[in-house]
């Protein structure tokens, strides 16, 4: 047993470096996507009819579809459209969850009542019918996808945060620093903030992966980004249309490097939140 | 029992208040128009469209007009949907009669699998089997699931032509008149697609549950006390695992919906889920708020159930003990 050990610990980096790595190599690949996806010629992802539904081949690496358009440059460029709205999304919806989860967690036990009652309202809808409501109502395309997510994922983080200070409220520093005549806003600043700034990163790393998948379903269902736009919900959309015909390569490569990226950042979110925790961050 | 009925009672029936309140305004100010929706593609003049809104009230305030609709619902009619030229309640009692048959296999099915997954994942925790199933949470994790439907789509109905490409039942035949075996055949994808979304949350909850009771000190004395592992995991781990997957399970009804709205779109499935995306996107607005508030309260018993089942099956509030207890209020007036 011993010894398996020490093996293993010759081999294994461990969990620090380990995370680092992940996030390195996240952020470049995430980097080379968007700066690619930005800086594309609109032609490089063009019609082109003398090309029409070419299998993947070593110049159009994910084929062309009935259009004649390369699968590969549309793939990049939808990524880097879904990479954007799903960090837009995700960092304004946990800065959401942390203000109202540091509101209703200072504000005292009316406010977390209040709280808890607004995330139940928001739990009970089921939340795709919410997104394609939100999405309806902002007129659909980028803002409305982005707005419903904001909207939609701010319930779980909340919680979290929220839990987190209303076990803080009744600390001695806490109490000490009330005492001392301090504001609640200067109390939430120095005193609170700290302590859920490692839950908040966690939470916001962990929830990029719902919201580019949520983005992804809602225009796939047609309630999100315009279908001139080559976005991953677009692509797969229309592909939906062609499956009989054999053309396989229309869906499954940009579904495989949606699930890639959205693998990416799951990964890193957790080995993050174990690096967080002191009980495994030594492992 | 009276005080908890009554209560969570009165719980829903605010949420639904609310609920009917905040859609009914955002599909006021949202830029759907009733009357085109109504009118479709057929060539209308000026004067007509007129005329409809007016037949219809639009032009009294939106507050008059929620009222009206208010007591109409509480009456039971909500209304004649637009796309299916049927009642609300008709249309959503068919449709969710097949999508339930469709959850309802799916829900079960995720939930064995989940079960089953996890507890192997623990037992054989670090060895290939727990990283084999990690692995493949991950992948389920971040797979959306419209996706794995296609794929499933292209392997076993486009090239194996295994199973149909969709609907409930054969073309050109209603659902009740199709077979037994026929309807099977159309549910297995969309079941299996759906199933998925459940799976890796409950393996991996189950999992770290487990390791956790693997790990306590009975464990170590049953252990000692010449138990095998299996038998343990069926004698001492099960009851263990079993009340936070419950919480999960039955909680998870709100993902349920929303992905057999996916499922059931690429599946080409008459459900319910397919009547909400028709709904919303052809501006069917009494249907859209009449699956809205349906919904609502399908997830609301499904969270129902989950707190009533952990009361059950939990032993420390089955039987009334204080430990049990853990809302402040209780506290209090045991003290």
């Amino acid at each position: 047993m011993e010894n398996v050990q020490k093996r293993t610990k010759k081999l294994r980096l461990n969990r620090r470096t380990r995370t680092i790595l992940v996030f390195l190599v996240t952020m470049t690949i995430l980097g080379c996507i968007t700066v690619m996806g930005l800086a594309m010629h609109s032609d490089r992802y063009g019609t082109n009819f003398q090309i029409k539904n070419v299998a993947p081949c070593a110049v159009h690496l994910f084929g062309t579809d009935w259009m004649g358009r390369d699968m590969f440059m549309r793939t990049v460029k939808g990524l880097s459209t879904s990479i954007f709205v799903g960090l837009l999304a995700s960092a304004a919806s946990s800065v959401l969850a942390l203000f109202l989860g540091v509101a209703a967690g200072v504000c005292g036990e009316k406010a977390t009542a209040v709280f808890n009652w607004f995330v139940d309202l928001f739990m009970g809808v089921p939340h795709l019918i919410l997104l394609i409501l939100i999405s309806i109502l902002m007129g659909k395309g980028i803002k409305g996808v982005t707005t419903g997510v904001i909207l939609t994922h701010w319930c779980g983080l909340g919680r979290i945060v929220q839990a987190e200070i209303a076990a803080l409220r009744n600390s001695q520093y806490v109490l000490a620093a009330q005492k001392l005549g301090k504001s609640k806003a200067w109390i939430a600043v120095r005193h609170v903030l700290p302590h859920v700034f490692p839950q908040f990163i966690v939470g916001l790393v962990l929830m990029f992966p719902h919201a580019i998948m949520h983005e992804a379903s809602i225009t796939f269902l047609g309630f999100g980004l315009p279908a001139e736009e080559p976005a991953i919900g677009i692509i797969l959309s229309e592909a939906m249309k062609y499956l009989t015909t054999g053309t396989w390569w229309l869906a499954v490569f940009p579904g495989a490097c949606l699930l890639f990226v959205v693998c990416l950042f799951e990964l890193m979110g957790n080995q993050l939140r174990l690096l967080m925790d002191p009980y495994s961050a030594q492992e | 029992m009276w005080k908890f009925i009554i209560k969570n009672t009165l719980r829903m029936l605010l949420l639904l208040w609310v609920v009917s309140v905040v859609t009914f305004a955002m599909v006021e100010i949202s830029p759907i128009d009733a009357v085109s929706a109504y009118v479709g593609e057929y060539a209308v003049t000026e004067q007509q469209q007129q005329k409809i809104a007016e037949y219809w009230g639009l032009n009294e305030s939106p507050v008059v007009r929620y009222c009206k609709w208010a007591k109409n619902v509480l009456h039971g009619d909500m209304g004649v949907s637009m796309i299916y030229r049927k009642n609300v309640m008709e249309v959503i009692g068919e449709r969710f009669g097949l999508s339930i048959v469709l959850m309802g296999c799916a829900w079960v099915l995720s939930g064995l699998i989940g079960l089953f997954l996890g507890i192997v994942a623990a037992t054989y925790q670090g060895r290939l089997a727990d990283k084999a199933i990690k692995v493949y949470c991950l992948l389920l994790e971040s797979s959306p699931s419209f996706w794995i439907g296609m794929l499933l789509l292209i392997v076993f109905s486009v090239r194996l032509r295994l199973f149909p490409m969709g609907l409930a039942s054969p073309i050109g035949m209603s659902v009740s008149e199709a077979t037994l075996g026929q309807r099977l055949s159309h549910l297995a994808l969309p079941v299996l697609t759906l199933s998925f979304t459940g799976i890796s949350k409950i393996t991996l909850q189950t999992r770290e549950k487990m390791i956790q009771v693997l790990e306590s000190d009975y464990a170590l004395f049953a252990k000692a006390r010449g138990e095998s592992v299996w038998g343990f995991v069926f004698r001492h781990g099960l009851r263990n695992v079993l009340l936070p997957f419950i919480i999960l399970h039955f909680g998870s009804v709100s993902e349920l919906f929303g992905g057999s709205v996916l499922a059931e779109t690429v599946f080409t499935y008459p459900g319910l889920g397919n009547a909400t995306v028709q709904s919303a996107l052809k501006g069917d607005v009494p249907l859209f708020l009449g699956i809205t508030l349906f919904s609502t309260i399908f997830v609301f018993c499904g969270n129902l159930a989950a707190n009533v089942l952990v009361a059950v099956a939990n032993p420390q509030i089955r039987e009334g003990g204080n430990r049990g207890k853990r809302s402040k209020k209780n506290e209090k007036v045991t003290a």
